[in-house]
């Protein structure tokens, strides 16, 4: 006990709820498996995904095509790997530069950033701050998301980028709700009073004191959001609003296999496939730390 | 076991009649996660008709877990492991749930600590009373509404066909609890368990809460089991005893053997550990138990308490004691229990080790550090009307002056609402003054703690008064400590660890503590490390917000203990809030009794305690409970609850529960400070001759 807890012991600790939940450890697979595939995909595929063989074309699961090819005979394996690369591995921000972390997950990093300082602020300082942020909050909420982000991304063009900014326009004032209820709670904790009359200043009050205690509901929440966030990158594309082609994007992939879709099933099926599983897989995996941090309590 | 049999065949010798409910070697365990914990183990007692048997202990000790067992509500994880529960000569272990859900509605009836959970919200209280009758006796709505307002007249509701009515928020907390008690009440029950039934009500309102049940259990010989913490309270409702420790009976008897003659040293150890009415810091020690109750997962091996006992020897160690009758009908879990009790007391060399040294007596001639004067914290009430209305001002203090010299204690005592904790909260800046003038060490501090200077904001700090909020969960013991010490650089940045681990020392914690996180400890611990980052900046000044108040009473015993230490070591002075008259006795040297946003009575402790009183602070004392069966108490009792502070009584604000109001005068004209000298003032319009001839309130029979 004289010892410090090692930072490994701590993470232990705090994975050991995970594993107290099956139904979070399944999401927890589904969503590593993605990962996984993503980040490996040069390793786990054979193919380039965007290399056409016009003599397998709209060819069903085999021994060669794992699963298939798509309606230019590319390979759909090596297309439903890479193009989890985007959602969950890579943002490109130009053609050749890149950050790891894929768009849906900087989407929501960023939307949590300005969601928890709106949300803190105005439930810390309430008063006239609370009511302004909020308002403008709650006439962003009233768009139907799917029409913010087709403004969003209509008005600004259609790039990884931009759609990292549509997510981020568009999760941000939910965040900031759930923040500034957390925070409406919290505040009212004697150890909150406690720095109150050491003279602690704001920012130490809102992110020290206030946001670490918030951060268990938030990191659930936050899980989900990906998932829908991934889920919107997937109608977007769609949509034909999301990466330009012959990028493998799952959205696109649909939106391009759906025009074939009694000759090949499988160009839809894969792509499909893979965002519902993976935003089940993190409803799952959500779900399941939310019971369990619910039963701890 | 054999003893238990003796027992059960000399109890039936003894007295004819069976039993109400009788609990034979019950133990109960809890299966979690790391396996099953046997939260009771062999416990035994007996109720009569027509008496009132209390369980009392520490929390956590089994005390509800055993009232839970009898009525089956143990939960999806709890089961009785063996024993048996025999309720009038039936034993209700292992029957089937229909059969059981019927003998509870009917015969068994449960009072709960918190009114509010017990009654439906959404409900008018004439409806949840008359179902009890319609669902479970198929009476007429009619009758059944008649039969209630009967039972609310039984238990003293004021004006019942209107309460009837009502919903559960309308009406006050007292008022709530005794609906629940004639809900109770309404199948004739025969047996009433009740857990903790007045924790959550002031003092005064407990006390004619306590008299209706004392009163009911003679009226409609019904058995009583009551479950409390508080050691007054039991003396003062029940006619038996039994002393819980980690799930284990270790004493058992009637009231006055228990209290006077106690024979388990856990039972000695909990009397010393309460203040009496009247001791104060000055003359008397508080001896807390030393060590913390034992986990029911980790028991040790011999007797269970052990580890913390003073007389341990060998045996106890090694063998477990059975309950044992130690005189006719007087049971204690002991192998010394008869040495003990004639042994006498002396305390051990290690326990005077830890004693505080007795604080310095404040300097009368100093100047004062803090004055408060004429000082008003009112909160704006929203207006009911949609537009305009006039603004109206919740006044929860209201034109209040102290003074406070350094090294002084000033205890502040009063019903709850009545604004003791917004003067506090006032001084130290979390509160924004309406009016009034602060001044602190020379400097006014009229302001609130944003606008203070740091110089000024690190001489007030302050004590709170729930273990469990007051440290933020997120950071370890050490950072917490240390935080201010970094904020107030009190000492170079390269010493705050060497600090915080002087500190933590200074709090008996130890080094071992300055890893862990707050949920890694009890609710003493808690609160001493919240008095560690109180103190850590070395204030003038500590404002305690009831900081024993949610303790149980050998923690309350050590931390008051070290409040003192600190008084004594570093003499700072203290304003020190709680609503348990005799630990403010005991505590401080400057009392205000405060009601309802004013003061009533100010001056030194014992002067407060002692004729002439305001009525209100006699109304109080007599309603403390106090852990001695022999005292005699005046009988004041009040009636209401305190008036809303939105709009509270013009003239004297005590008039509309004051027993003795003298007339219109108090109505009308604000009373005048009447100065009895020695600082003690009254503010009442009753002639200072005619409150010198007041008795006092708490007599002691010397019978010890």
């Amino acid at each position: 006990m004289t010892t410090r807890p090692s930072r490994w012991k701590k993470i232990r600790e705090s994975l050991s709820i995970l594993w107290q939940s099956k139904v979070a450890v399944i999401g927890l697979i589904i969503v590593l498996f993605w990962v996984f595939a993503a980040v490996l995909a040069p390793i786990v595929t054979t193919y380039d995904p965007n290399a056409e063989d016009a003599q397998a074309r709209n060819q069903g699961p085999s021994a060669e095509h794992w699963l298939g090819t798509d309606h230019k005979g590319r390979d759909l394996w090596s297309r439903v790997a890479y193009g989890g690369q985007i959602v969950l591995v890579k943002w490109p921000i130009t053609n050749d530069f890149w950050i790891p972390g894929g768009v849906a997950i900087w989407g929501v990093l960023i939307a949590l950033a300005i969601g928890c300082t709106l949300g803190l602020l105005s439930g810390y300082y309430g008063g006239w701050i609370d009511e302004v942020v909020m308002r403008i909050l709650d006439a962003m909420m009233a768009f139907p998301t799917i029409l913010l982000y087709l403004i969003i991304i209509a008005a600004i063009g259609a790039s990884a980028t931009n759609v990292v900014i549509a997510i981020m326009i568009a999760g941000s004032p939910g965040i900031a709700r759930l923040v500034r209820s957390l925070t409406l709670d919290i505040r009212t904790r004697d150890y909150i009073a406690a720095a109150e009359t050491r003279g602690e200043p704001g920012l130490w009050m809102m992110f020290v004191e206030i946001l670490p205690n918030a951060r268990g509901p938030i990191i659930i929440d936050a899980m989900l959001r990906v998932g829908y966030a991934i889920f919107s990158i997937g109608t977007l594309g769609f949509l034909g609003l999301g990466l330009p082609p012959p990028n493998p994007d799952w959205g696109s992939m649909v939106q391009a296999g759906h025009q074939h879709i009694f000759t090949n099933p499988w160009g839809v099926i894969w792509p499909t496939v893979a965002i519902s599983s993976l935003v089940v897989g993190l409803n799952l995996l959500a779900d399941g730390l939310r019971e369990e941090t619910l039963r701890y309590q | 076991m054999s003893v238990d049999f003796e027992w059960t065949t000399d109890t039936d010798d003894h007295r004819i009649k069976t039993p109400i409910l009788k609990v034979e070697n019950l133990a109960i365990s809890y299966a979690t996660r790391t396996g099953d914990v046997p939260a009771v183990r062999d416990v035994s007692f007996d109720i009569q008709r027509g008496e009132a048997h209390s369980i009392v202990g520490e929390s956590g000790c089994g005390k509800s877990t055993v009232a839970f067992g009898i009525v089956n509500f143990l939960g999806r994880n709890g089961r009785i492991v063996s024993g048996r529960i025999l309720f009038q000569g039936q034993d209700l272990v292992g029957r089937p749930q229909e059969e059981l859900r019927h003998i509870r509605g009917d015969r068994i009836a449960m009072v709960y600590q918190d009114p509010m959970q017990a009654l439906n919200p959404s409900m008018r209280l004439g409806d949840q009373m008359t179902e009890v009758l319609t669902v479970h006796r198929g009476m007429e709505k009619k009758d059944a509404e008649d039969l209630c307002i009967q039972m609310l007249k039984r238990v003293y509701m004021p004006d019942p066909a209107n309460v009837m009515r009502r919903y559960p928020h309308q009406i006050s907390g007292g008022q709530q609890q005794r609906v629940v008690i004639a809900m109770a009440l309404l199948n004739d029950p025969a047996l009433l368990i009740m857990d903790e039934p007045t924790t959550a009500l002031d003092v005064t309102v407990e006390a004619a809460v306590l008299d209706l049940i004392a009163e009911l259990q003679k009226e409609f010989d019904t058995a009583i089991m009551y479950i409390s913490h508080n050691l007054g309270v039991v003396a003062r409702v029940s006619t038996r005893v039994g002393v819980m420790y980690a799930g284990e009976i270790v004493e058992r008897a009637t009231v006055a053997d228990v209290y006077l003659k106690p024979y388990h040293p856990y039972t000695h150890g909990l009397m010393r550990c309460v203040p009496r009415l009247g001791m104060d810091k000055r003359s008397s020690y508080l001896y807390p138990i030393p060590g913390r109750v034992p986990s029911p997962r980790n028991l040790p091996p011999g007797c269970i308490f052990e580890p913390r006992c003073h007389y341990a020897r060998d045996e106890c160690r090694l063998k477990k004691q059975e309950l044992r009758e130690v005189e006719p009908d007087h049971w204690a879990r002991c192998h010394l229990a008869e040495e003990i009790a004639q042994q006498g007391w002396t305390p051990p060399e290690d326990l005077i080790a830890d004693l505080p040294p007795v604080p310095p007596a404040p300097d009368e001639t100093a100047e004062p550090i803090l004055k408060v004067e004429h000082a008003k914290t009112y909160y704006e009430a929203p207006s009911k009307k949609l537009i305009g209305g006039k603004k109206q001002y919740v006044k929860a203090v209201d034109d209040v002056s102290i003074e406070l010299k350094k090294g002084e204690t000033l205890g502040i005592v009063g019903e709850s609402g009545c604004g003791k904790s917004t003067l506090v909260k006032t001084i130290i800046g979390i509160e924004k003054p309406t009016g009034g003038e602060f001044e602190f060490i020379g400097m006014d501090i009229s302001m609130p703690v944003s606008r203070r200077d740091l110089a000024i904001i690190r001489e007030l700090q302050m004590v709170f008064q729930n273990p469990d909020s007051t440290l933020n969960p997120s950071f370890t013991v050490g950072t917490q400590i240390g935080r201010p010490l970094r904020r107030f650089k009190t000492v170079p940045p390269n010493q705050i660890r060497a600090e915080v681990m002087r500190l933590l020392d200074m709090m008996k914690l130890g080094e071992r503590y300055y890893d862990r996180l707050p949920r890694q400890l009890s609710g003493g611990e808690k609160q001493r490390v919240g008095i560690a980052r109180a103190i850590a900046g070395r204030p003038e000044l500590v404002l305690c917000d009831e900081p024993v108040s949610s303790l149980d009473v050998s923690v309350q015993a050590a931390v008051l203990n070290l409040l003192m230490e600190i008084q004594q070591k570093l003499g700072t002075t203290m304003i020190f809030i709680a609503h348990d008259l005799s630990v403010v006795r005991f505590f401080c040297d400057h009392i205000a009794v405060m009601y309802l946003g004013r003061i009533a009575e100010i001056g030194p402790a014992e002067a407060i305690y002692a004729p002439p009183y305001h009525p209100y602070t006699e109304a109080l004392l007599s309603a403390v409970p106090i852990p001695d069966p022999g005292v005699e108490q005046k009988h004041v009792r009040l009636s209401g609850s305190v008036p809303s502070a939105l709009n509270p009584p013009a003239g004297c604000r005590f008039h509309t529960r004051c027993p003795r109001k003298i007339g219109e005068i108090c109505e009308t004209e604000v009373p005048p400070w009447q100065d009895v000298g020695d600082g003690h003032r009254i503010f009442c319009h009753i002639p200072l001759e005619e409150l010198r001839q007041m008795e006092t309130v708490v007599t002691f029979k010397d019978n010890a």
